[in-house]
């Protein structure tokens, strides 16, 4: 990538000063919560695989499923059988989510949600940034310590990780919360979400982990020991 | 020393990694947590279960009926049994004039009813979705006695505080909390769809409720006793969740 302005430029006399960008709270629940939605995910798959269609028994859901009566592989599972993989799930459920409200509760107490929630003000700078990405606009445009997409992004993982929970809780207990599975549209179809938030999350970290390496690839860094050398500033 | 020792733990390290990563990668495919981790995790479980009978689970609140007219056609409602699956055929049951269902335990009056001395105890009928672990779901009317009716003719005992299903299938059997026995839409169900229960769906008895998962619904019931300490179960016992409430 050029160095472009909006962006502080490598300076002519040497190296980018060194700055604090994650604190340690974010960190933690960031990498806690990847290793937590891997297990998550892979109990998930074992569970699925018991019954691998969904709709009530006869009544096929008409809602696409690529998947469909297809086992998953063995790789992807964790578990075993059914058993060890509802074990799994119904034990990482636990951190998963505590992990979860700690970076919340961490967020919103800090003031960091400022740089992180995407409000209706970033529409138009995060149209800016698609433009610039598919090249029709050449500056990059000027950003605080995430552009737009990335507080959509931000945003949108908080809200699937949220929508993961309530899906979950929906399916696990749907006559005690029936009145949260019929906000989803009944246990059948809130199942169907539970799934499609897999692969929402399998999606949302290939890009994630796609444009850390292509866009910023200091950043990584950045969220192992909190220091950054990158191009983009670490404050808005 | 100082500059070399951190040098070759950092090396040994990073060896490790190499190594123990990808490893336990592969290992953890389609792993149920192995010797160490697999009890713990079903320990774990247990704070589950107190968490669904505890916290999530009401004696009050009602499963949904459904109209008749949404049942499953009964050639889509599943039906296993252990023996089933073991020899191809389902439970045999004798002479169902001989049959008893046994009711013991910690009770002040143990009994035997016959099938026609339940079928002249008060009935209930419903129409509602059974939910297996596996996750698929079907909905099917089911006629019985209210277990909470059998519960005040045998007069259980004051330290009696669970309840063992036992069935002539291969030795299936259910052991539940005091509280879901005694919801109103927990019974001893002898009918499906309007017609005597099939060998296929446990006959002559069953138990049935649609607050609970499908394994939890011991079939081919031969007996029930109450209990001080809590029984397992068939499926229990090799680790699926004991609760099992939906």
């Amino acid at each position: 990538m050029s160095s472009t302005s909006g962006v502080p430029a490598e300076g002519l006399s040497g190296r980018r000063p060194l700055v604090k960008r994650y604190s340690g709270v974010v960190r933690l629940a960031h990498w806690l919560n990847a290793v937590f939605l891997l297990g998550m995910i892979a109990s998930g798959l074992q569970i699925y695989n018991a019954y691998a269609h969904f709709g009530l028994r006869g009544h096929p859901l008409v809602l696409p499923n690529p998947l469909d009566g297809n086992p998953i592989p063995q790789w992807a599972r964790l578990g075993g059988w059914l058993a060890g993989g509802l074990n799994w799930h119904f034990a990482l459920a636990w951190p998963f989510v505590i992990t979860g409200l700690i970076y919340l509760g961490f967020l919103a107490l800090s003031g960091e949600w400022r740089s992180l929630v995407f409000r209706p003000r970033d529409i138009g700078p995060a149209i800016q940034m698609q433009l610039y990405y598919l090249r029709l606009r050449k500056e990059h445009p000027p950003q605080g310590k995430h552009n737009a997409l990335q507080k959509a992004a931000y945003t949108f993982i908080v809200v699937l990780g949220a929508l993961a929970t309530l899906t979950g809780f929906a399916i696990y207990q749907p006559v005690q919360l029936a009145w949260l599975t019929s906000l989803f549209g009944g246990y059948e179809l809130t199942r169907y979400w539970h799934f499609l938030a897999v692969w929402l999350f399998v999606g949302f970290t290939l890009l994630h982990v796609a444009l850390v390496f292509l866009v910023d690839p200091a950043s990584l860094r950045g969220m192992i020991s909190g220091w950054y050398r990158g191009r983009f500033p670490s404050h808005d | 020393m100082t500059d070399r020792i951190p040098s070759l733990t950092r090396r040994d390290f990073f060896r490790l990694g190499a190594v123990a990563g990808p490893a336990s990668i592969v290992a953890a495919c389609g792993w149920d947590g192995g010797p160490i981790l697999e009890p713990r995790l079903r320990a774990f479980s247990r704070i589950n279960d107190w968490v669904g009978e505890k916290v999530l689970f009401s004696p009050r609140r009602m499963a949904r009926e459904y109209p008749v007219a949404a049942r499953t056609s009964m050639q889509n409602f599943p039906a296993y049994s252990i023996t089933y699956n073991r020899t191809g055929s389902f439970p045999v049951l004798g002479d169902l004039r001989d049959w008893r269902l046994e009711i013991g335990g910690l009770v002040k009056n143990p009994v035997r009813l016959s099938l026609q001395a339940l079928e002249t105890l008060p009935r209930l009928t419903y129409t509602v979705k059974h939910h297996c672990v596996e996750g698929w779901t079907a909905i099917a009317t089911w006629t019985g006695v209210p277990l909470s009716t059998v519960v005040a003719l045998v007069q259980p005992k004051p330290e009696a505080r669970y309840l063992r299903f036992d069935s002539f299938d291969s030795g299936y059997y259910n052991g539940w909390d005091l509280t879901s026995a005694m919801h109103p839409q927990t019974i001893l169900a002898y009918a499906y769809n309007d017609r005597p229960l099939g060998m296929n769906h446990g006959a002559p008895l069953r138990l049935y409720s649609p607050v609970k998962l499908g394994y939890k619904l011991t079939k081919y019931l031969s007996g029930l006793a109450f209990t001080r300490d809590r029984p397992g179960g068939y499926w229990e016992d090799q680790g699926y969740p004991w609760f099992g409430g939906v």
